[in-house]
This record gives structure tokens, sequence and C-alpha cells, in this order.
């Protein structure tokens, strides 16, 4: 018969990271970085990069397949779509879009919501009631079919869609700011600026701002995710990034017919390059997430 | 109770008058809504009838009530391609996306709710690490690409599943698990959470103290507790993934509201997209105010909180 200090077997205290520690040296996510830091130099590089001009292509070589397979070639090492254009160069200059939109929209969201969030977490009263009604009713719509009715609205264009995003995202940095500025409002060194004299703009300026700018950095990585993959999905839906720029949404999109008969390179590659984005970027926003901001970790 | 009902149900209309309010002024922030109303290369008599119609040459506040008026009696315009009001488009398809949605729903609860339970009794260990990688994975994956990566494998290379359309349970199976995916990530880790946050409680120590073997203390006694919650979420997410499904449903085809609201892209046919936006917010408000409500009855201490 087990004695009672066996049978009593509480829940071990839930270790901090165990999962995916192969993706990481130490603490440090090497790889995702790494990953990110790739499509940072594609981007940044692309006109030196990318071997064919993205957006014009060879009819005479429509669909070939990439250099390994039967029919390939290495003057187009990952293939050719629909109108003859290089897959590989496409890959790179569609890098640069999903960087410029991605951390625009993410900036744009995050200086949005901020700003609403310490204003309505330290004026409080009537402003406080009206951001936050406003942010749990735009929380309440669906952010893609918002973003898509947005999009129908403005038309579609690269910056138009950085906006869209912004415009849908920064909701969820004013909740979670909000409610860390409630509780930094009561500490000492804001009652001691107050005393001081201090105006409330100089306050929220000064020194509320510099305390939640690392809840806003974690918040802004962990959504440059779910930005991408909103991008990708707009461009995809056609209400993007408009052809003939090359999206990896939109390649994605185009692939789509191919891919019943067999053209799956059309496909898979831009499909692997937004997996690897995001999945680089949650890595590392988790990662943060830990390091920066142990409250945040249950969000 | 009543007290509460009516708070809560008073901040549903609130939230509601602004999403109205939302969709109103984005509409006629950026230009002439007259031209997004009518058909694109409509003659100047259509646009004037437009503007005669909605009033768009009164001031804002009429226009606004009017905007208001209609929308409560069920009037979303008129759809160019179809013909018909976009209320009953909507209505045709509802049905489908529901369908669709129960299916996923039910695929990721078949999925993440033991996958959850796992991890929770393993924290730290094989199932833990495996449960975590499931949830990166279906936060990162997006649906278009998961629902195309089905194709490939079971349409084009196995010959198994229809590759788009309805009609069959065969052509449910790939929509509901591409849509299914990223829920039963969510599904699994609150299941984790909560179950959790149930072994850690005073009357599992006691089961323990009883000496009742743990297979016996997860199945009878966390289970049942730790499922609420997830069980509250599942709920509301019926109703989110009827209006997520849109990338799925371009993907396979399926003729649920998601697939109305692509058609409504493509057209360019206006009405579409801002009825189903409007009915997609509306149904979120309503669904928030119903699960509230049940949880005041439920639960007092809800209610009694200021």
């Amino acid at each position: 018969m087990s004695t009672p200090a066996d049978v009593i077997r509480l829940p071990s205290p839930a270790p901090r990271f165990t999962a995916l520690r192969t993706f990481r040296i130490g603490d440090f996510p090497v790889i995702p970085v790494l990953i990110l830091g790739v499509i940072t130099f594609a981007a940044i590089f692309a006109n030196l990069l990318a071997p064919h001009n993205p957006e014009v292509g060879s009819l005479a070589a429509r669909f070939k397949p990439p250099f390994w397979l039967a029919g390939g070639s290495t003057e187009y090492l990952l293939g050719t779509d629909q109108l003859g254009r290089d897959v590989l160069s496409r890959l790179i200059f569609g890098a640069r879009v999903s960087m410029v939109v991605g951390f625009t929209a993410v900036m744009v969201a995050g200086v949005i919501g901020t700003v609403l969030g310490i204003m309505a977490g330290y004026i409080g009263g009537w402003v406080d009631q009206v951001i936050m009604r406003l942010t749990d009713t735009w929380l309440a719509l669906p952010a893609l079919t918002f973003a898509i009715f947005l999009a129908a609205i403005v038309g579609p264009s690269m910056w138009n869609i950085v906006i869209i995003l912004g415009a849908v995202y920064w909701t969820r940095y004013a909740r979670v700011i909000r409610g860390e500025v409630l509780s930094l409002k009561e500490r000492e060194f804001v009652r001691l600026a107050i005393v001081a004299g201090c105006s409330k703009p100089t306050i929220m300026l000064r020194h509320i701002l510099p305390n939640v700018i690392n809840s806003a950095i974690v918040l802004a990585t962990l959504m440059l995710g779910v930005v991408i993959v909103t991008e990708a999905s707009l461009s995809f839906l056609g209400v993007g990034v408009p052809p003939p720029e090359p999206a990896w949404g939109l390649m994605l999109s185009d692939g789509k017919q191919g891919l019943m008969v067999g053209y799956w390179w059309l496909t898979v590659f831009p499909g692997g390059c937004i997996v690897l984005m995001v999945l680089s970027a949650n890595l590392i926003g988790d990662w943060l997430r830990v390091k920066l901001d142990p409250q945040l970790r249950q969000l | 109770m009543k007290q509460y009902i009516i708070r809560r149900s008073s901040y549903s209309l609130l939230s509601l008058f602004l999403l109205s309010l939302t969709i109103f002024f984005f509409v006629r922030v950026t230009g002439d809504p007259a031209t997004l109303l009518v058909e694109p290369g409509a003659s100047a008599a259509d646009i004037a009838a437009i503007h005669q119609r909605f009033g768009l040459d009164k001031p804002l506040w009429t226009q606004y009530g009017l905007f208001v008026w209609s929308l409560f009696q069920g009037d979303l315009g008129q759809s160019f391609y179809y013909q018909t009001p976009v209320f009953e488009l909507y209505l045709d398809r509802l049905p489908n996306s529901l369908l669709l949605a129960f299916v996923a729903m039910s695929l990721s609860l078949l999925i993440g709710i033991p996958a959850g339970i796992m991890a929770s009794v393993q924290v730290g260990r094989f199932w833990d690490g495996f449960g975590k990688l499931f949830t990166l994975l279906g936060q990162s994956l997006p649906s278009f690409l998961v629902g195309l990566v089905l194709i490939l494998v079971f349409s084009v290379y196995l010959g198994w599943l229809p590759s788009s359309g309805a009609g069959t349970p065969l052509h449910l199976i790939m929509p509901a698990f591409a849509l299914g995916w990223y829920f039963a990530a969510s599904h699994m880790r609150l299941t984790r959470s909560s179950m959790l946050e149930v072994l850690g409680s005073e009357y599992i120590k006691l089961a323990r103290l009883k000496g009742l073997p743990q297979s016996m203390i997860i199945a009878k006694h966390a289970f049942k507790n730790a499922l609420i919650p997830v069980l509250t979420l599942a709920g509301i997410n019926v109703v989110v993934m009827v209006n997520v499904a849109v990338v799925v449903e371009t993907v396979f085809a399926w003729p649920g509201i998601g697939r109305l609201l692509y058609e409504g892209i493509t057209f360019r046919d206006f009405p579409i997209v801002q009825g189903v936006v409007i009915m997609g917010g509306g149904m979120i408000v309503i669904v928030n105010l119903v699960i509230d409500i049940l949880y005041a009855i439920i639960d007092p201490r809800i209610r009694l909180e200021s």
C-alpha cells in the first residue's frame, strides 16, 4: 500500500520553455533570427539578388519546373509561373513587400493603440469610456472581414493595406497598454511627478510611455506574424497588393490554378516563405515576451 | 439580475450603434458613397437615383437615420450581380456556412481537447512539448495554405477527396480541417490551462488523498469542470468561424458566406461586402451578449459584481 506522500502528486510548476528547445541555443532563438535576417537581407538587396525582373516574363518559358526536375534549367532555379516570370525573383521581391507591409502596419497599429491606450488609462473618465467602447466594438468585428470591407472601399494598393491593417489591429495594443497604465498610474513615481507639478501630457509622455514601451514591443513582434498572414490573405483574395507586384499571397493565389495540373512549385515556395517568416516572428515574439515582460506571459 | 441584463444589453446596444457608425463613416469618408453603391460604369441618372434613395443630398445625421432605419427593416441593399436583396443572399448561404463551421468545430474539439488534457497531465514532458509545437504551427500556418497543401496531397496526388464544391460529406472534410486547424490549437491551449487550474484545486487534492487513481481523477473529476470554459469558447468560435471562413471557402469553392463575400469582392459588388460585414459584426455582438447573460444566470458572482 502506498503512503500518502506517494499519492499526493501535485502538478509540477509550469516550466519556462520546454518545447522547441532545438530551435534555440541556450535561450536565444538563433534559427528564427537567422531566417528573419535572411528575409530582411533579401528584401533590402532584392535588386541585386534577383536574377530576373520579377514583373516581366517570357511567354516562351511558361511553367518551367525547378532546376532539379526534368525540363527545368538553372536559368530559372525555382521555375517559372503562368506568365513565364521567374519564381525565385518574385519570391525575393515578395520579401520586400511582406517586410514593408508587415513592419509599417505593425508600427501604425502600435502608435495608434499605444497613444489611445495611454490616454484611456491615464485620463480615465469619459475619455476612457469612449476609447474602450470603440475598442470593444472594433474587436467584435472579425479582423479579416473588416479589412476586406475597408480594402473594398479604398481600393487595393500597398500603402492602403498598411493603413487598413493599422486601423484594424490597433485595438489589441490599446487593451493591453490601458491595463498597464491603470496600475502604473498608482505608483509612487507618478504621484511624485504630479506633486512636482508635471502636466498631464508630460507625465504621459515622460513617465508612463517609457514604462509601457516594453509591452508595446513584445506585442509588436507577436502582431508581426498576424499582420503578415492577414496581408497574404488579402492579397490571396485579390484585395491586397495589386498585381503585377510580387506579393507572396498573390503568388499563391495565382498558383492555385496550376495546382490541379501539378505545378506545385507555384504554391509550395511562396507558401513556405510565408510559414517560415510567420513562424520566426512568433518564436522571436515568444522569446521577447519572456525576456521583457513576465506579466504578458499569459497573453 | 434584471439590472445586470439591462446594463449588459445597453453595452451591446452601444456596440451596435458604434458598429453602424463605423461602417457608415468609412463608406462616406473616402468620397461619394454613390460611386460604391452603383455598378461600375452606371449612368448619371442611376447615380442620381441612388442619391435620392439613400438621401445622400441630405445632411449627414439624416443620412445616418435612413441607414439605421433600413438596417432595422433587414434591408442591406440590392446586389448588382444577383439582382436580389443582399439579406436574402445572406440567408441562402448561412446554412452552408453553419454546416461547415459545426463540422470544423467538432474536428477542432476532437483534436484540441484530448491534446490539451495530455499536455496538462504531462507538463514539461513529451506531449506538452508536442502540444506547444502544435499550437505554434496552428498560429503560424495560414488557413489558405493548409487548404492548398491538403488539395495538393489528397486531391492531386492521392485523388481521394474532391478539391472543390459541395454536396457530399466528402466535400466537407478538407475545408473543415483547414478551418478547424487554427481553432484546434487555441482549444488545446485553453484546455491545458483550464485543466492545470482545476488540477491544482482543493477537491482534486482531496480526491488524491482518498487514493483515487490518476485516470479516475482526470476523467471523472477534473475533465468535466475544465471543459466549461472550453465549450464557452467553442460556442463563440462557431460564430467567429462563419465570419473568418472567407479564405477557406474561396480555396475550396464552398458556397457559404465567405464565398459570397469573395464574390462581392471580385464582381465589385459593394452592397454584398457591406452586408456581410454588418451581419458578421452584429452576430458577434449579440452572441457575446447571450453568453454573458447565460454566465450571469449560472454564476451569481458575475451579476453581483458592480
